[in-house]
């Protein structure tokens, strides 16, 4: 599992860092919800996988039996989420007042304060 | 329990909350943008002095104990920048409401403020190392809003760049915690220095310790990394740049002080040079790129990234001494470039532009702002007596000892291209007449950001930055004892088994030396020795 989720997150990289290098602002912004994707992937993935073993304690007792699921990961990855979630919100609104006041899609347009 | 860790980040959490029940009223929004700034200005002090008496305070959020739990941790350095925090938040409250035009407040100016002083105090104070990324997102956020309050061309087109950046790095960063925790398997920073050492050194180590370094880079703006500042910061409202001036680039160069301290500590021989030439680098580009620009707050942006690489600096040269100078530079720019940022905006109300070839006769009309910004620009380039003087002189001495004398040759020729560029805005600002192209309206009606006018109350701005050019001459005055405390953040920064033992308490690194003794005691020693001269 962990090389199919290794080219998975590879492979979200790099086409997340292919579109940020357009020259779109739409393609931009999907490159950055694509690098999100990929960065909780790789959490998850790093964090180790475990199948069919849930964090629980047996009642009665002090520590788990034997390997279980690491939750922190999984806290984590909801975190970054909500957190993106909320980021790429205000990207998409962001995008959608620049293309009304500069009128283009294109970054190469939007070089006035670079100088 | 010690409620004054965790009050600088709740209090303007409240404020915040508390303005955003108010959205309509705005005389209660700018009461509590002064009163909620007053108390985290007092909370600020309250923990400053508390460090002061006991070196470490923590507290666990929860009551879970501490490498479970998320860790509240007030070091020295963490004392100072909350200080900072409060003095800035400070200002900002009171300089805001004679600046923010009506358009900006009724969009929720003050409650983002709020917002984005609670970002930066828990960025400061968390112990955790994805709540940093939390908090940084807190402050990216706020930031966000409040750099395109107003909506215009240039705006959006700088938000394009700094969102872009800014959350690319915070991918950079997030990508870096899951493979550290991959790693070492904790989050907390002191759990994670402590398994660091016992960890064999391979080279995924290296790898993060340098992903930790771009990610925080671009949010500190050092070289080569930095483009995403002077195509911004001279784009929204001046009270929103001071704001962003003083305070959000420091939070990145904190994180690389505290990263850099304690968990990579033994990274560190392998990029030293690396950060050493980063920091060279930014410190040149930035003085250079100002150089040739002829607008206030973009000559002023520029000198940012410029002074951003003496911080960098600071701890590139990684000695107790090299690391107080550098958080000495930080404490004298964050007032210091914010109050340039305070003065740009009287003169824009003053004669209604930032550009310089436009403005002049400041200093026969307004002599007393004159004063202001003399010393301010002059403190800034490192003139003694005044603050900027005593940071470069720390880090020249530190690198002179070091005996990087390259480095140290060009801090202080940056020093003098920044008087250079001072010079030009004091030329041209407050020296020259003013030209007679320029149809100054002679009345002086001020009109906010969104072009309504507004109750002449020039005294709201005067009284910042008044009081910030003061601070910045009793810096220099009273260097001394303020070095005392720098040299303590020099040390503590440079012996983490003290942070270790406040979070993870005194059993947790008794374990670790029981662990391996021999290489503990050794490392004791030659931190010993690294302090003795």
């Amino acid at each position: 599992m962990e090389p199919l989720m290794a080219l998975a997150i590879g492979l979200l990289y790099a086409t997340a860092i292919f579109m940020m290098l357009r020259r779109s602002i739409v393609k931009l912004v999907i490159g950055l919800l694509l690098l999100s994707n990929g960065a909780n992937l790789l959490i998850f993935t790093t964090a180790g996988m475990t199948r069919g073993a849930p964090p629980l304690i047996p009642e009665g007792m002090m520590q788990p039996l034997g390997d279980v699921a690491d939750p922190l990961p999984q806290a984590v990855v909801l975190t970054a989420i909500v957190i993106a979630f909320g980021v790429l919100a205000f990207a998409v609104v962001l995008i959608r007042r620049a293309y009304e006041i500069v009128k283009a899609d294109d970054l190469d347009k939007m070089k006035d304060t670079d100088t | 329990m010690r409620p004054e860790v965790a009050l600088p980040v709740l209090l303007p959490l409240l404020s915040g909350a508390i303005s955003l029940m108010f959205w309509r009223s705005r005389p209660m929004q700018r009461f509590i943008a002064v009163a909620g700034n007053v108390a985290l200005f007092v909370v600020s002090l309250w923990l400053f002095i508390a460090v002061l008496d006991d070196g470490y305070i923590t507290m666990q959020m929860g009551g879970w104990p501490a490498p479970f739990g998320i860790t509240l941790v007030a070091d020295m350095l963490s004392a100072v920048m909350i200080l900072l925090t409060g003095i800035i938040g400070l200002a900002m409250g009171v300089y805001s409401l004679a600046t923010t035009g009506r358009g900006h407040e009724k969009f929720g100016y003050y409650p983002l403020m709020h917002l984005l002083l609670a970002g930066v105090a828990g960025a400061f104070l968390t112990g955790d190392i994805f709540n940093l990324y939390v908090w940084f997102e807190v402050m990216l956020v706020a930031s966000f809003a409040l750099l395109i309050l107003g909506g215009e061309r240039a705006q959006m087109e700088g938000a394009i760049k700094y969102v872009t950046l800014n959350l690319l790095a915070s991918v950079i960063f997030l990508t870096a915690v899951g493979l550290l925790y991959g790693t070492v398997g904790s989050l907390n920073m002191a759990d994670i220095a402590l398994r660091m050492d016992e960890a064999e050194h391979s080279g995924m180590v290296e790898v993060l310790a340098v992903m930790f370094m771009v990610a925080f880079g671009i949010k500190a703006a050092a070289f080569p990394l930095f483009f995403w500042l002077p195509a911004s910061y001279h784009t929204p409202p001046v009270a929103v740049s001071a704001l962003f001036a003083g305070l959000l680039t420091k939070v990145g160069v904190y994180s690389l002080f505290r990263v850099f301290t304690l968990i990579f500590d033994q990274t560190m021989g392998y990029l030293q040079d690396i950060m050493l030439w980063g920091a060279v680098f930014t410190m040149v580009t930035g003085v250079l790129g100002a150089a040739a620009q002829y607008e206030f707050r973009r000559i002023l942006s520029f000198h940012i990234v410029s002074q951003i690489g003496y911080m960098i600096l600071g701890l590139a040269l990684y000695t107790p001494l090299a690391i107080a100078g550098g958080v000495f530079a930080i404490m004298h720019n964050i007032i210091v470039k914010t109050n340039l940022f305070l003065i740009s905006g009287i003169t824009h109300r003053l004669q209604g532009t930032y550009q310089l070839k436009k403005m002049g006769g400041l200093y026969r009309e307004r002599p007393w702002l004159a004063v202001a910004f003399f010393i301010s620009a002059f403190s800034l380039a490192g003139i003694p007596p005044l603050s900027g003087f005593f940071a470069k002189f720390v880090l020249v001495r530190a690198g002179l000892e070091a005996e990087a004398y390259v480095a140290t040759g060009i801090a202080l020729a940056v020093g003098l291209m920044t008087l250079y560029s001072m010079v030009k805005i004091w030329n041209e600002v407050f020296w020259k007449a003013l030209p007679e192209d320029n149809h100054v309206p002679q009345t002086h009606t001020p009109t906010g950001d969104d072009g309504r006018l507004l109750k002449p109350s020039l005294w709201m701005m005067y009284l910042p930055v008044v009081v910030l050019a003061m601070m910045s001459l009793l810096i220099g005055v009273f260097a001394e004892p303020i070095m005392l405390v720098m040299n303590q953040i020099g040390e503590q920064l440079m012996t983490p088994s003290g942070y270790i033992e406040a979070v993870l308490g005194a059993s947790a690194s008794a374990e670790a030396a029981l662990l391996d003794p021999i290489e503990i005691q050794a490392e004791r020693v030659d931190n010993s020795l690294e302090e003795s001269p």
